[in-house]
């Protein structure tokens, strides 16, 4: 079953492009990574699956139901955390967990304890005296406390310090196993890599590519590094060039045999081709006219 | 009423400073009533032009109930409106500017719910600062014992159709509230204090007496209902279609309205 799927999704903002023809398909268990660099349109993907803002074309299902006409009902199923964790500041947090919970008309007190519990968070203290990371927390209980089917977590990690990252990522990792359903978007590609099964990357409100974590670690893409000349030949595909001393060294995302042709003659004593790690695909994605 | 019982908590502290602001100033003003009283009178009806923009010269000020509505006619009237205008106008774009409407929004509740119980919330804490200003002049006739010469009837009525007034005013706000993304307060005020001039204008000339149809002051004015005990129901009807607008409003484009 498709827990988040998009057909032809679009939305501008006045002249100004949110997204364009976003399509995603997300099945049911996966721990899918949203990737993109600020501005991209991954909030704005993110607000329209949650019923936000309204798209000016396309669909959008979340849980096999239009995400418009059946809201409410989908948000009983899904534990959001956004990127900016803002709440009432003169309440407090356990009276910020319980409004939460009220809202989603279900009883959280045990699981709110035990969240807390095991993510340091102090209940009694105001949200106006909370740090980031604090806030941070209070966002992630309310997201977990009602045990949803799908998590969507907008930057869920910044803030945090490691323990807290790490005992999150526990948790997560517990619901998953429990049959959830989670969307990260992210820029700690180490995260996805590391949780994310599958994951798309989307660019000036496109969505470029969309497969599994392995797949695109595994592209056409190669790190190839020259020893005994001090510059990379300047050939179609040749990216993200580091120039050290007798040692170029460059992507190369393109035809191989023009490649050898373009080395061919060039004093070279050494050379090396390995597959890229995931952090060097995605920024090359996410450059401008990469890909 | 999840959200009703949310709103209420929130505004509790400034619904009792308002209340009790208000309703100190009723009552100081009404504790010098007896030392007023007869020296009052010549000095409001000879101020020209203002006599009749504040409506004294329909008022009997050496009564109580004369006295009381020049005085809470200004405060009551001026006070109230300012407390309906401020909740009114940020009752729903405060969450946007404080960047919590992405919190609310998110869980299953729909918006014309979140309208629904927001609007419940502003008419019960405007009821409530209110019941909490006439508990202030109640005290203040008692201390000044005054309550055997009160016209009951025209104060019942100056208290209902100031009520109804600060519902209006709230309720319109509460559409301006819905389309606006932030602040608005200076708007909420502006409003107000163009409805207030208008009443005023309204009470000197009678080329402009059209302006009743437009301003709420003229139906909750304390000359008009404690010269005549009686309150213009034609203008409250009037003032009761433009608060609905200001809901309808409200419910129609903050279902549509992007959170961005």
């Amino acid at each position: 079953m498709k827990v988040i799927e998009t057909r032809k999704l679009t939305k501008y903002y006045g002249k100004n492009k949110g997204i364009i023809d976003v399509d995603l398909s997300i099945n049911e268990g996966d721990i899918y990574g949203f990737i993109g660099p600020n501005g991209a349109g991954k909030s704005t993907t993110i607000r329209i699956l949650l019923g936000l803002i309204s798209p000016d074309s396309g669909e959008a299902m979340v849980l096999g139901k239009d995400c418009r006409k059946y809201k409410n009902e989908i948000l009983a199923d899904i534990g959001y955390m956004p990127s900016e964790a803002m709440f009432y500041s003169k309440m407090r947090v356990h009276e910020i967990l319980k409004f939460s919970a009220k809202l989603q008309k279900k009883d959280c007190t045990l699981e709110a304890q035990k969240l807390c519990e095991r993510l340091l968070l102090d209940t009694k203290k105001k949200v106006e005296d909370l740090s980031l990371g604090n806030r941070k927390k209070v966002s992630i209980v309310c997201a977990l406390q009602h045990k949803p089917k799908l998590y969507i977590l907008d930057e869920p990690t910044s803030g945090l310090d490691p323990l807290i990252q790490k005992e999150f990522f526990s948790i997560l990792m517990e619901r998953h196993r429990e049959g959830a359903t989670i969307l990260i978007s992210s820029h700690v590609l180490s995260e996805i890599q590391r949780y994310c099964n599958s994951a798309a990357i989307i660019r000036d409100g496109k969505v470029i590519v969309s497969d599994s974590v392995e797949m695109m670690s595994k592209s056409s893409i190669r790190r190839i590094t020259l020893h005994g000349v001090s510059i990379a030949p300047s050939i179609e595909g040749v990216l993200d060039v580091l120039n050290q001393e007798n040692m170029p060294s460059f992507l190369f995302h393109g035809d191989m045999q023009k490649l050898i042709s373009a080395l061919h003659g060039l004093p070279i004593s050494d050379m090396t081709v390995s597959e890229p790690d995931i952090e060097e695909t995605f920024m090359h994605f996410y450059a401008k006219g990469g890909l | 009423m999840t959200i009703f019982k949310h709103e209420i908590k929130q505004m509790r502290t400034a619904l009792l400073i308002w209340g009790i602001a208000v309703g100190l100033m009723i009552l100081v003003s009404m504790i010098i009533y007896p030392e007023m009283v007869g020296n009052t009178a010549d000095m409001f009806e000879n101020m020209g032009v203002f006599t009749q923009a504040f409506g004294l010269d329909k008022l009997d000020i050496n009564s109580v109930t004369g006295y009381y509505g020049m005085q809470s006619g200004s405060i009551l009237a001026l006070g109230g409106t300012f407390f309906a205008s401020l909740i009114g106008i940020s009752m729903l774009s405060k969450e946007e500017s404080a960047k919590t409407a992405e919190f609310l929004l998110t869980h299953p509740i729909s918006r014309q719910q979140v309208v629904i119980e927001k609007i419940y919330a502003i008419f019960f804490a405007i009821i409530l600062f209110n019941l909490l200003c006439l508990l202030f002049s109640l005290i203040s006739f008692a201390i000044i014992n005054e309550m055997n010469n009160v016209v009951w009837s025209s104060f019942w009525l100056f208290h209902l159709a100031q009520c109804i007034m600060h519902i209006q005013i709230a309720s319109l706000c509460f559409g301006i509230s819905a389309i606006i993304k932030r602040g608005g307060i200076g708007i909420g005020i502006g409003f107000t204090m163009l409805m207030y001039f208008l009443n005023l204008i309204c009470n000197i000339s009678e080329r402009v007496r059209f302006l009743k149809y437009i301003t709420p002051f003229q139906y909750a004015e304390p000359s008009h209902i404690i010269s005549k005990s009686s309150i213009d129901s034609n203008l409250i009807i009037v003032g009761v279609i433009y608060a609905t607008i200001g809901i309808v409003v409200a419910f129609w484009y903050y279902d549509r309205k992007d959170i961005t």
